[in-house]
């Protein structure tokens, strides 16, 4: 009996070993490989041209390469980059307040079990993620009726609303006690002061988490910027980002702004130092704000 | 008296109910604004697919052409090589993305450091911070031309290659950044639920000497099982959207990676933009639609016959 006993937690224990290692290995290698492209991106930025062209993009970074001229070109055309950051920055600001208002309010009036229509209206809204319309109409609609061409508004509006984040904010509302709205009604509060005084002081976890991914959406957004702006002192971080990579045009403009020729603009290491230029922000805060994304990805999450 | 009673009673409540509920009403109007102008409108906006459209006409203003927009879809022999990129990279992604998740959530679970384990979750959970443009770059940075891939080939006195001719290895490119983007945040949800089940459990299973393969694949495995189902029940309901982004920022307009890595909704996109054909591209998002809808019923319908917690809605 002893003996079994013995051996069994011998085995357990071994097995254990086994695991340990197979899982500190792989869970090692994946998040290495998970960070290692960050890194390279940022070597690269700092990489001059010719290194480039003529061996590649390196792994580590060398004091003979080591240049800042894409940086340099960046920030000398004028007024693009900060151009982008400052619409970046306004749409991001403006469009998470307005959308954390719109998501919440609609989660409040649809968890409040006394509001006699919550059902109907729950799948009104619920319809629109099985059914769409498709692109064609609402690029019609938004260019041709709403006017979108190179409005600021068009790259707030197409995300003010978000279905599963007002499904997320109704769970989320649903488990406060009623009995909270109910006591504040008997003593004469209306359903905004309810709102406003008990709902929202009381779903601050919610909102910290939706105000982060939908932050996080409106900077990275780079969709509605490509279809509804032309105008490029318009353009936000990532569309202008998605240029630099892609169109000849783009250079061309950056050289005519800095008096190069485009022959000798340091295109690659320049594609590179605008990326760090672009998400530089986004991965400096990332470490603050990511126990709110973990904490928050599983509020509301209970189905209904 | 009582059968006339009733609808006078209702009449009276529900001019009530509206006045009771006013201000909750209002507080809808926004979001209501929103869906019917970006969901519900456009939704009407459908009968383009059906119309020879016209820009200075309008949508209503155009000619009605039957099903010629479908036609021509169809004779152009586009669809079928579409919907199949479609399925095919969804149904990979997901295979592929569960289990990279699932692992990585039981593995992050039975790990003991805790220091290790808060670094390497923050780790994986980084791409999931960025935007698919800025993949872009990265792909450009590894496999590109002047990547660092080729740089490391080179050295090891190997021929360079380039990725962004081949169209045969591209769709692995698709699956490793996907997997590279995605599965940190996958895992988070996997082992939210791994690390509500409770303790107990595993402290029984010890003590009847069950070992760590046993634990994991009679308790954890089993317990995920209702989060694993709701999750694959939703991504195999949208087997027919693709990830526009992913699809439109790694391959752009490389015609030659188009041949294995044209979606459906990238076509849409390319048609309405360059070819300017609105007709066609609103057939084949209609097409989508319509793909989409039916596969979501279908998914939650079979689950709602077989078991009816996991149904969707």
């Amino acid at each position: 009996m002893k003996v079994k006993k013995h051996s069994s937690k011998i085995k357990t224990s071994y097995d254990m070993k086994i695991f340990n290692g197979i899982g500190y290995t792989l869970t090692a290698l994946f998040a290495v490989v998970c960070v290692i492209p960050f890194y390279l991106v940022l070597v690269g930025s700092f990489t001059n041209e010719k290194q480039i062209l003529t061996k590649g993009f390196s792994f580590f970074l060398n004091k003979e390469s080591f240049s800042l001229e894409g940086y340099k070109i960046i920030l000398e055309s004028p007024n693009s980059i900060f151009d982008a950051y400052k619409v970046t920055i306004f749409v991001t600001l403006v469009g998470t307040v307005l959308a954390i208002l719109i998501v919440t309010m609609t989660g409040y009036v649809l968890s409040r079990p006394d509001f006699p229509w919550r059902n109907g209206f729950s799948f009104f809204y619920f319809f629109t993620t099985l059914f769409s319309g498709g692109l064609v109409p609402t690029y019609l609609l938004c260019t041709k009726v709403l006017h979108f061409n190179n409005q600021l508004y068009a790259l707030i509006v197409p995300g003010l609303f978000s279905v599963w984040n007002m499904i997320i904010s109704k769970n989320f509302m649903k488990a406060i006690p009623y009995e909270l709205v109910e006591s504040a009604k008997m003593d004469g509060a209306g359903d905004s002061l309810v709102y406003f005084k008990i709902m929202l002081p009381l779903s601050k976890p919610l909102i910290a988490t939706l105000s982060l991914f939908t932050a996080l959406g409106y900077w990275n957004d780079w969709y509605n910027c490509m279809l509804y702006m032309s105008d490029h002192e318009k353009w936000n971080l990532q569309y202008m980002l998605q240029n630099i990579l892609n169109s000849a045009e783009s250079m061309t403009r950056i050289a005519n702004q800095t008096g190069m020729v485009v022959a000798t603009l340091p295109t690659e290491s320049m594609k590179m130092a605008m990326t760090v230029v672009a998400t530089g922000p986004i991965i400096l805060l990332y470490p603050f704000l990511q126990k709110y994304f973990v904490k928050g990805m599983t509020i509301g999450s209970v189905k209904g | 008296m009582k059968g006339r009673d009733v609808p006078a009673k209702n009449g009276v409540s529900i001019a009530r109910k509206l006045k009771r509920n006013k201000t909750l009403l209002l507080m809808l109007i926004p979001s209501l604004i929103m869906v019917i102008t970006f969901s519900y409108i456009p939704m009407a906006g459908i009968v383009v697919a059906f119309k020879k459209y016209n820009y200075q006409l309008g949508i209503w203003g155009s000619d009605w052409v039957g099903f010629d927009n479908f036609r021509y879809m169809i004779l152009s022999n586009k669809l079928w090589p579409l919907t199949r990129n479609t399925l095919l990279y969804n149904a990979v992604f997901i295979i592929t993305g569960l289990v990279s998740e699932v692992g990585f959530a039981i593995i992050l679970n039975e790990l003991s450091r805790k220091k290790f384990k808060k670094v390497a979750q923050t780790m994986m959970f980084m791409p999931h911070f960025i935007s698919w443009v800025v993949v872009a770059t990265i792909v450009l940075n590894i496999f590109g031309d002047h990547g660092v891939l080729n740089n490391i080939l080179n050295s090891l006195g190997l021929e360079s290659f380039n990725i962004y001719s081949k169209a045969k290895e591209w769709p692995v490119v698709m699956v490793l950044m996907k997997l590279w983007k995605s599965t940190g945040y996958g895992t988070v949800v996997y082992l939210a639920a791994i690390v509500g089940i409770s303790p107990e459990i595993y402290e029984a299973a010890k003590i009847d000497g069950a070992n760590i393969w046993q634990r994991i694949t009679s308790i954890t495995i089993p317990c995920l099982k209702p989060t694993i189902i709701t999750m694959l029940l939703l991504s195999v309901g949208g087997i027919f959207r693709g990830d526009f982004g992913m699809f439109y920022q790694l391959v752009g307009n490389n015609q030659i990676l188009l041949e294995t890595s044209d979606i459906l909704d990238t076509f849409v996109y390319r048609s309405m933009m360059s070819t300017s054909n609105m007709g066609m591209s609103a057939a084949a998002g209609l097409y989508q639609s319509v793909l989409c809808f039916i596969t979501i019923n279908l998914v939650n319908f079979s689950i709602k016959k077989i078991d009816p917690d996991y149904a969707l809605y």
